[in-house]
């Protein structure tokens, strides 16, 4: 048997950012009718190939060819026109047009001056029909699902005539059920003569969908397997270059309620409420989870404990005590460490100090200031101390906080929130963008600070997050949460409904738990 | 080309990219000059001479430096937060206009409590005008360029109006200009028969102590925190619209004391030409500093010098001293490219 004809070739891509390689000479090939998985942990540099081959970042050595011609560098128009088309994590979709207007933009020429827009209605169908990917041409797209709009950004691509389909991290907003179809709509692609790379950094979907795996680590390739020759333990080394331990949370008796939510509802000021009547309790000594798909209550959550909003009806009590509507300085002041979900954005102030960002939420403390004068030296003398304790690989409390990797930025800010041994702990997708050893220091960090007393509110998207650390888990979905399901009672395929709103099994699970 | 950011910028750069938008201002602007036919290097030795060739022309060009301290100060202060002030010129009429209604006879105090009164209630009626707009804005996020740019021209007709009615001086042979303050409300002179007066002082003084606030005390601290990151400040737990309103009286009063420092130590009583324009040139003035309090006082200088220079240069060669404008403007732009050029480098490909 003949191998299929190579559609796509890199060779020895090389990227530098500053000191950082994030692509070393790496070299690969795609074929014809190929699914390839590219599979690492994040900062392993595969979004970055994936933006060369798209032509958003320049290689600084090493070339790629598309079905035997050279690509030209730097031209994400050169790319189109060569058939590759690509779908971002972030998509790049204009809420306020249609799915159609969304997809046909960009293909016309600016001096027609009438789109004949019933013949790529036509054509948008008849591409719908053919791979099984459902749009409704006319809608919104701020009105679409998380999943519809991953459809029409697929269809986006396929429409400008995509041979090769490049999927970066496609999942990551998903439920496991929407995952299944996607992975069904790459095998229609693939059997049509379609190539499709696809970015990713969980096993099983490797195994659900690829048929070769290449394995980046540290900016470098370094193995590329055929998936049915390969196993799970296999990929995890390669993937992190040593034997993965799952963290093992011992089992602990939870203590008194440290948080509780009693009919909380949040209205949205236009339709659905963010948050719909939830009830929740986190104990002392007790991690609960909240699975669910993006967008369906957890960030509203997230700023309610934080103190950033207010609920409209309902009560919130910490450690037994009602708060009326608390400011996040008060909530500090009572205890409740909070891990925002963007660091970037609303964790830590980049353009100033490590120590500025250190004192950030106890500024007025006595420690750090005198008649509204700030004692630098003690601030300086306490960042030195964090800095230390919480392993922040930093040139010194003086630093600007934005040239601080990810993981030491979310270091920085655990070294903020836990040094003062809180009560509550709000982590709001703590891990995401993370690199292996800086997730599993925060989870460490967490399991800490649950040993110690702690009761931990964890917010993730991640499913194998939750499913590592939790010990209890509730579902999130159009802002209403399940009562808290014990951890090993519940499957992945029951999470997975309850996050597509198939709470009529609830019964089931809560009888048999 | 493509601009990629950079990891650090070196301190050498920042303190390089006004000298540098300078030189190319100049660069650009001798086109305009060799154009009017007048020889160009003799025309720039005019207009440096002109600025600081003698003792009168240093003290001309510092009188001229100090409203601008002031307006650059509260360009600087407003657009550190994010606020972006366009209105210190309203600002400073209001200034203008407190200092002529308290200062112009109603209060009968001796010198050293008259002129800190006269101050005060200008920097307060300047802070009050701004006060309107910041509330807008952190209430119901009413844009504020809007609102100051037009608050400049209401402030304007209501001085016109005041200045033809109620503060009209009766002694002004039917000018419309304000009756002129008392003696115990001017500013002493600093250098004796030259204009040069003391609220030089006074302005150099605030430079230096906002710099003191700013880096040394938690209200400069949780101004810094709030124009950097507002979100970030506010999930800390810092009050970010008390921040952003305090701001804004401060902005506004630092462009009202520039109004009443003009009265007091210089003009004597209220035109509706009182300033060419300080308040939008503070802008220019703060830009060129990079928002620096300190930074503030050397462009004022630098800008003042050009206008002043440029007068004594257009009486001796056929350039207008239009020319100032131009130079101005084209620094203003000379400065953005150069602080982009100080956060980002330019990569070919």
């Amino acid at each position: 048997m003949t191998s299929p004809p190579i559609v796509l070739r890199l060779s020895g891509i090389t990227k530098r950012f500053g000191p950082l390689v994030a692509n070393d000479s790496i070299s690969l090939t795609l074929h014809k009718g190929e699914v390839l998985a590219l599979l690492g942990e994040n900062g392993a540099g595969k979004t970055t190939l994936m933006n060369i081959l798209f032509g958003h970042y320049v290689a600084d050595e090493g070339s790629i060819e598309a079905f035997g011609q050279p690509l030209p560098p730097g031209s994400p128009r050169a790319a189109l026109a060569a058939g590759i088309g690509m779908v971002h994590q972030h998509f790049t979709l204009a809420d306020n047009l249609s799915v159609l207007d969304n997809i046909a933009v960009g293909t016309e020429s600016l001096w027609r001056p009438r789109s004949d827009r019933a013949a790529a209605k036509a054509k948008l169908l008849d591409l719908a029909r053919r791979f099984g990917l459902e749009v409704r041409p006319d809608t919104l797209v701020g009105d679409l699902s998380v999943g519809e709009r991953q459809r029409a950004e697929i269809l986006k691509a396929l429409y400008r005539d995509a041979r090769v389909l490049i999927l970066d991290e496609p999942t990551a907003v998903l439920t496991p059920q929407e995952s299944a179809s996607l992975f069904d709509t790459l095998r229609r692609l693939t059997a049509d003569g379609l190539a499709v790379v696809f970015i990713s950094h969980k096993m099983n979907e490797v195994f659900a969908a690829s048929d070769t795996v290449a394995v980046l680590r540290g900016g470098r390739l370094v193995a590329t397997r055929r998936t049915a020759e390969t196993d799970r333990e296999e990929l995890a080394e390669l993937m992190v270059g040593r034997a993965l331990k799952p963290p093992t949370p011992a089992p602990l008796e939870p203590g008194e309620p440290v948080l509780t939510l009693s009919g909380v509802t949040v209205a949205s000021g236009h339709g659905r409420p963010l948050l719909d009547g939830v009830d929740l309790t986190v104990r002392r000594r007790q991690i609960v989870g909240i699975a669910g798909v993006s967008g369906n209550g957890q960030t509203a959550l997230a700023e309610l404990v934080s103190g950033l909003i207010h609920p409209d009806s309902g009560t919130m009590a910490l450690k037994g005590e009602a708060i009326g509507n608390a400011e996040p300085a008060e909530m500090v002041r009572r205890g409740v460490a909070r891990i925002p979900e963007d660091r970037h954005a609303a964790g830590l102030v980049g353009a100033m100090a490590v120590w500025e960002n250190l004192i950030a939420e106890r500024y007025h403390d006595p420690a750090f200031q005198r008649f509204g004068l700030i004692r630098r030296g003690a601030a300086r003398a306490y960042a030195e101390e964090v800095i230390e304790a919480f392993d922040v690989r930093c040139p010194g409390p003086d630093a600007r906080t934005q040239l601080l990797s990810g993981g030491n930025m979310q270091k920085l800010i655990l070294g903020r929130t836990l040094a003062h041994g809180p009560d509550l702990i709000l982590a709001s997708q703590p891990t995401r963008g993370l690199d292996v050893g800086a997730v599993s220091y925060v989870h460490g960090r967490l399991l800490e600070a649950r040993a110690a007393g702690a009761g931990v509110l964890l917010i993730s998207e991640d499913l194998d997050e939750i499913l590592a650390l939790a010990d209890g888990i509730t579902v999130a979905h159009h802002g209403r949460l399940t009562p808290v399901l014990p951890h090993g009672r519940v499957s992945v395929r029951q999470l997975g409904l309850l996050m597509a709103g198939h709470w009529e099994i609830l019964p089931e699970i809560v009888d048999a738990a | 080309m493509r601009l990629e950011p950079r990891e650090h910028t070196p301190l050498a750069a920042r303190l390089l990219a006004p000298v540098a938008a300078v030189v190319a201002a100049l660069a650009l602007c001798a086109l305009l000059v060799a154009w009017t036919g007048a020889p160009v290097l003799r025309a720039y030795g005019l207009l440096l001479e002109g600025a600081a060739g003698s003792r009168f022309a240093l003290t001309e060009t510092l009188t001229r430096a100090t409203p601008l301290i002031l307006t650059g100060l509260a360009a600087a202060v407003a657009f550190r937060a994010k606020l972006w002030n366009i209105g210190a010129e309203g600002q400073l009429y209001m200034g203008a206009l407190a200092a002529v209604v308290l200062g112009g006879g109603m209060l009968d105090l001796p010198a050293w409590l008259l002129l800190p009164t006269v101050m005060i209630a200008g920097a307060a009626a300047g802070g009050a005008t701004l006060l309107g707009p910041a509330v807008l804005k952190v209430r119901f996020g009413v844009d504020e360029v809007v609102t100051t740019l037009l608050l400049n021209f209401i402030v304007l007709l209501l001085v016109s109006m005041l200045l033809e009615g109620a503060l009209k001086d009766p002694m002004g042979m039917g000018w419309p200009q304000s009756a002129p303050v008392v003696e115990a409300a001017e500013l002493p002179k600093l250098v004796e028969r030259t204009r040069l007066h003391t609220g030089l002082l006074v302005a150099l003084g605030l430079s230096a102590l906002l710099w003191l606030i700013d880096t040394r005390t938690i209200w400069g601290y949780e101004n810094r925190a709030v124009g950097a990151n507002p979100r970030a400040a506010a999930f800390a737990g810092m009050p970010v619209t008390r921040v952003m309103l305090r701001t804004a009286l401060l902005s506004g009063g630092l462009a009202g004391l520039a109004g009443v420092i003009e009265v007091c130590g210089l003009k004597g009583y209220l035109t509706l030409d009182l300033s060419p324009g300080f308040g939008y040139s503070g802008i220019v003035v703060a830009m060129l500093a990079q928002l620096h309090p300190v930074g503030v006082v050397g462009a004022a200088v630098f800008i003042a010098g050009i206008f002043v220079g440029a007068d004594a240069m257009s009486r001796a060669m056929p350039v207008p001293n239009y020319i100032a404008d131009v130079l101005v403007a084209t620094s203003l732009l000379c400065m953005l490219v150069a602080g982009l050029l100080t956060r980002y480098r330019l990569r070919r490909g």
